[in-house]
């Protein structure tokens, strides 16, 4: 079986461009070059030339040892949290401001939860000198002060979304609507891998430079090039994309994407989506999205603001249904708890996000010898307001 | 022949309203629908509410939310438009994003739209392509004709196609925005309206965004054989209520 996207756009029965006509041309236009382009030899210099030069790549496979101790496994840490900016999401913001250019365009739009992924896009377009306006959700902008600064002084526009819930998705619908407004001039940089087609393949494309350097690093280190299994947290889902992405036909490597139970599944207040959700259409994709009967999405909650997203990008959401994919879902109290112990243990302070996928280690076990990478998609900095609010610091 | 068919066979300029069902009060619906039909009204896109409208600007937006904090849902507009055959006869177009449509089934949605004696559907987020692969025989089986848009960035050949799959009319989005956005219409505008109608499609053009009184309507159906009005009344509607509908019907034509 194929894991990858097909010719259509889908990813098994999820994906596709389910998009108002609006949004046809930008939308095609994309589809029709980005393979093209992201091929050609000047597209990939200067995307790896920048990748290793300003943000810093490729980034360590860290033997995490004391953490392997405690669970009496072997333990590898990707280090995406050293990239430029504090976490994966720059691979994919260079990939798109380079592909933006290729198409002519000079305006870039992008929304943003906890303000990461705003964060990225705004250093990129300072790099490049293209305006650049951010879409946040009201109730985001007051939780994520230091972010929203962060991206005025890398000289973007910020624009609450008070439409709806007033957060990610809403965010993401107010960008939408920027790209109908603005059809010529604008490319709208997407976060993660969700969207309409080619949106999460040409942003798995860009993340998977995580996994190629995984499977490089892990020869060098292990004198192999997969391992047991490889682990992400995924809200969207694209630092989880970009770590399974060169493992994904590869049956022998276990893929576990590890999505936020908040405060339980049962409770209301969850954003695991592949429990919780059913097949939809948000955003333009056919994937497993939380709703209600009547298909009204609804609001996921989760401590991590990366995390509670109400969909799950379609590979994510093919990987669920077929079975290739393993999904636990962590509460809040674990993720945090798990993120306190990786301090402790390694003397790395991980971004909540990530913290989810290292919560894991307590309820699921494996072999001594397994050898298993986590993807530590960003560090946690941005967290600090909420680890000295939860653990009274 | 279809209702929509009929009415555009009429040699006269249409007149269509879109309002949200359920708005401003929940037991609206019907009452709104009399009242459109007793002053002329041509045509009506019933709104099925949606908590994320990608399409929309915020008049609509905001219509849609109070829709579903009223207790709107797709069972209870079919229950209310269970008689609604026998209170009105103009073309009646259910309008609405594809997600609630596929929570309902579409098979289901499309059966329910035919026995309540809806003529049309327009769903912006349920592209042609996926349309004409797995729903096409659906919403024929049902006697729904399916109504796509275009905008002044659709290319002469992606419109070509959308021409020979529709059957109503073409639904022509005025310009590069969202709903209930625009102020009056330009130069640019008009260019577009006669360049589409040099094309001479099969299918009649309505357009629609962006008309709000008198002189865009009459911009907006110069060269077409309709126009659709949809944020304005709406706007109308929270600030007069169903009281308003007459004079406002009467402003336009």
């Amino acid at each position: 079986m194929n894991y990858n996207v097909n010719e259509k756009g889908y990813y098994g029965e999820f994906g596709g461009a389910y998009i108002p006509e609006m949004l046809y041309p930008n939308v095609e236009e994309l589809r029709q070059n980005y393979l093209k382009i992201m091929i050609e030899e000047s597209f990939q210099k200067e995307f790896h030339q920048l990748l290793k030069d300003y943000v810093g790549r490729p980034t360590p496979l860290y033997f995490a040892k004391r953490l392997s101790e405690k669970y009496n496994t072997k333990i590898y840490l990707k280090r995406e949290d050293l990239c430029h900016t504090g976490a994966h999401k720059i691979n994919n913001t260079i990939g798109q401001i380079l592909m933006a250019k290729r198409l002519g365009k000079t305006r870039i739009i992008a929304e943003t939860g906890a303000g990461q992924h705003g964060v990225a896009t705004a250093t990129v377009c300072a790099l490049m000198g293209l305006e650049c306006i951010v879409f946040m959700g009201e109730i985001d902008i007051e939780r994520q002060a230091p972010n929203v600064a962060r991206m005025k002084m890398l000289g973007a526009k910020v624009v609450p979304a008070k439409s709806g819930s007033k957060t990610l998705k809403d965010a993401t619908n107010e960008a939408i609507r920027d790209w109908i407004n603005n059809p010529v001039d604008t490319h709208y940089i997407i976060g993660s891998v969700v969207g309409p087609h080619p949106y999460p393949d040409m942003i798995a494309r860009f993340q998977s430079v995580i996994s190629e350097e995984i499977k490089k690093q892990l020869n060098e280190k292990e004198g192999r090039e997969n391992p047991d299994f490889v682990v992400a947290c995924v809200g969207g889902g694209s630092n989880a994309a970009g770590a399974f992405y060169h493992y994904l036909d590869k049956p022998e490597v276990g893929i576990i994407a590890v999505e936020a139970a908040g405060k339980g599944i049962d409770s209301g207040e969850s954003a695991a989506t592949s429990a919780l959700g059913k097949v939809g259409i948000i955003h333009g994709s056919k994937t497993l999205l939380m709703q209600t009967a009547d298909g009204q999405i609804t609001e996921p909650y989760s401590i991590s603001a990366g995390l509670d997203y109400p969909g799950v990008g379609p590979m994510h959401a093919n990987l669920f249904t077929s079975g290739r994919g393993e999904f636990i879902s962590i509460t809040d109290d674990e993720a945090m708890i798990a993120g306190l112990n990786l301090c402790k243990l390694e003397g790395i302070i991980p971004a909540i996000e990530s913290s989810h996928a290292l919560a894991i280690f307590k309820n699921r076990k494996f072999k001594k010898d397994d050898i298993i990478v986590v993807n530590l998609s960003g560090r946690g900095d941005k967290d600090l307001d909420t680890y000295i609010k939860y653990f009274n610091l | 022949m279809n209702r929509i068919q009929q009415k555009l066979s009429e040699n006269k300029k249409l007149l269509s309203i879109y309002f949200t069902a359920g708005y401003p009060k929940l037991g609206d619906t019907v009452e709104i629908l009399q009242q459109l039909e007793k002053n002329g009204v041509d045509i009506v896109e019933i709104g099925l509410p949606f908590s994320d409208p990608l399409a929309d600007g915020p008049t609509i937006q905001e219509s849609s939310q109070t829709a579903l904090k009223n207790g709107m849902t797709t069972d209870l507009l079919f229950e209310q438009l269970k008689d609604i055959r026998k209170k009105v006869s103009i073309p009646l177009i259910l309008m609405g994003y594809f997600n609630p449509v596929l929570q309902f089934g579409v098979e289901n949605f499309c059966g329910k739209c035919a026995e309540v004696g809806i003529d049309g559907l327009i769903l912006p987020d349920l592209p042609l392509a996926e349309y004409e692969e797995n729903y096409a025989a659906i919403f024929k089986k049902y006697g729904l004709i399916n109504i796509f848009l275009i905008t002044p960035q659709t290319s002469e050949e992606r419109i070509q196609q959308i021409d020979s799959a529709s059957e109503g009319f073409i639904y022509m989005v005025s310009s590069a925005s969202v709903t209930g956005s625009a102020t009056g219409f330009g130069n640019e505008q008009n260019d577009y309206f006669q360049r589409i109608a040099l094309m001479k499609l099969k299918n009649p053009l309505v357009v629609g965004f962006g008309i709000n009184n008198a002189e865009t309507f009459q911009q907006a159906t110069k060269h077409t054989s309709g126009a659709i009005i949809g944020s304005a009344f709406i706007k109308m509607l929270s600030e007069k209520g169903l009281d308003g509908i007459s004079t406002f019907i009467k402003t336009i034509r």
